[in-house]
């Protein structure tokens, strides 16, 4: 069992926050930290990890205590056994991506882990490559790669790939979904992309101004408003496609792509870069143009 | 053509930055980590200390130096008969004059290097377990090396120019004392002035290719990082 709760005063920009939290996660799961930039996510982070110290509360990592306010209890951020990958993914620009990684070893017979762990997440080829050569994805992967090294009991994940574009980030996240299985690791991962928590999430935690405002699975926190079965997004066509008798019609919206399938006359008055509505009628969706 | 008395003061003024940079180099990484990190109330008192040499005359730091080294009384003497170690008109106090006039030169740079490497460096090392004398040793140092070179280069080339406080402490004694500023304001004394432009020409020469130097050594440095 983790458990989280945090009270904390945060002198931010637009005046004093008062953080407070009080959660538990599951072992495994991977859960998202939800909301807007200001609301006190990273902080949270950071205060699991022993980089800043709450005021007040208590942290319990794996059955070992690692804050408690109450009885004076505060491991130092060394002795806390996390793996955090920072936004801007921090990694040391003086060593290679293995010695990277070789540096976040603590038993330095142990290489042969390292080389695992670069065989797992394809960075075999780039070994050798100082990180201001890799482009931002391959960087990501170098950061996640070296917070794995310690075996760390829980993972902390600061908005890692809201830096890259859309293409490189969807297969970031199947990425880092496969490697979070791999591992069964614990995990928190800060976002405020509502379509990287459907596809990540086990567990969200929206934070408004400090607090939890609301919890649960990424179902029951953003599909509340469609409970009645209906749905209505809107998008842009990026293609449309004739397969057999019936048309397949690719649709952005947000930032993944949906097929719809559609007859030869409605297909008739839609264009690739039409703004659309999808709505479900019965099953199947129906697409109408706005 | 190159006197013995002209090599002896040469190689007494290097020999004297040289100490001086070495010594500077141990003090000054441990006070530029202190002064970056801090969250001390005394830091403007600190930071302020460190840089009066900037700002003060040679000669009134010459002076009180002159004044709190006296082997006749006060520290000068308890100096003198605790280790038999006298500062005034000695090459010892040379060294520690110049350390204390050097000083800013060598902590600004380095604590400009420790404040610009980003906090998530250092954090990032200590999530992965590191120690803080790990992290400065392994992570902090290797990523601001041309703020310490620069500190070297600027202590250094600064102690073999200073002159006041050379004056005030050291005097002018040949072997022990006399640098090469010195030296040239003797012989332009006597009206020597051909080995006056010696002097002066082998400082000139000598400090615009350290510096040379070290902007070729810095650009390279700066091309390898981004």
């Amino acid at each position: 069992m983790f458990e989280i709760s945090l009270k904390h005063k945060l002198h931010g920009a637009d005046g004093d926050i008062f953080l407070d939290i009080n959660t538990s996660l599951n072992r495994g799961d991977l859960t998202v930290l939800f909301g807007q930039s200001g609301a006190g996510k990273s902080t949270i982070l950071k205060m699991i990890a022993g980089l800043i110290e709450p005021n007040d509360g208590k942290i319990v990592i794996d059955k070992e205590v690692w804050f408690d306010k109450k009885n004076n209890i505060s491991l130092s951020a060394q002795k806390r056994k996390v793996g955090f990958v920072f936004q801007d993914y921090a990694l040391f620009p003086n060593m290679s991506v293995r010695q990277n990684l070789l540096y976040a070893l603590e038993d330095k017979s142990q290489t042969k882990k390292v080389d695992e762990i670069l065989l797992l997440m394809e960075l075999m080829s780039l070994k050798d490559a100082k990180p201001s050569l890799l482009s931002g994805g391959q960087q990501q992967r170098v950061a996640l790669a070296r917070a794995l090294v310690r075996k760390p009991k829980i993972l902390l994940l600061d908005e890692p790939l809201s830096a890259l574009d859309f293409n490189l980030r969807a297969k970031l996240q199947d990425e880092l979904l496969r490697i979070q299985k791999h591992f069964s690791i614990t995990t928190i991962l800060v976002s405020h992309d509502i379509s990287e928590v459907f596809k990540l999430a086990n567990f969200v935690l929206e934070l408004d101004k400090g607090v939890i405002s609301k919890q649960g699975t990424p179902y029951e926190l953003f599909s509340k408003e469609n409970l009645s079965g209906k749905f209505k997004f809107t998008g842009e066509i990026v293609g449309i496609k004739k397969s057999d008798i019936v048309y397949i019609v690719n649709i952005l919206i947000a930032q993944d792509i949906i097929k719809v399938i559609a007859t030869k006359d409605e297909v008739k008055s839609l264009n690739i870069g039409d703004k659309v509505i999808v709505s479900s009628k019965a099953f199947n969706p129906l697409i109408m143009k706005i | 053509m190159l006197e013995e008395s002209f090599l002896q003061t040469m190689m007494l003024t290097f020999k004297l930055a040289g100490i001086t940079t070495l010594i500077l180099l141990f003090i000054g990484i441990p006070l530029g980590y202190f002064l970056a990190y801090t969250k001390s109330i005394f830091k403007p008192a600190i930071e302020a200390l460190v840089s009066m040499p900037l700002v003060l005359p040679p000669s009134v730091l010459g002076f009180y130096m002159l004044v709190f080294f006296s082997p006749k009384d006060g520290f000068g003497k308890w100096l003198d008969e605790m280790f038999d170690l006298r500062l005034i008109f000695t090459f010892e106090g040379l060294v520690v004059a110049s350390i204390i006039f050097s000083l800013p030169f060598m902590v600004h740079p380095i604590q400009n290097g420790f404040s610009s490497i980003p906090q998530n460096l250092k954090d990032a090392a200590y999530t992965l377990g590191k120690s803080k004398l790990n992290t400065m040793f392994k992570v902090l140092l290797p990523n601001m090396k041309p703020s310490i070179l620069t500190g070297i280069v600027i202590a250094f080339a600064h102690t073999v120019g200073e002159f006041g406080v050379v004056l005030m402490m050291g005097g002018n004694i040949a072997g022990q004392t006399r640098v090469a500023s010195i030296a040239i304001y003797d012989e332009v004394e006597a009206l020597n002035y051909s080995l006056a432009n010696q002097y002066a020409l082998t400082l000139f020469i000598v400090s615009f290719t350290i510096l040379i130097t070290v902007y070729a050594i810095n650009k390279h440095f700066l091309k390898a990082r981004f």
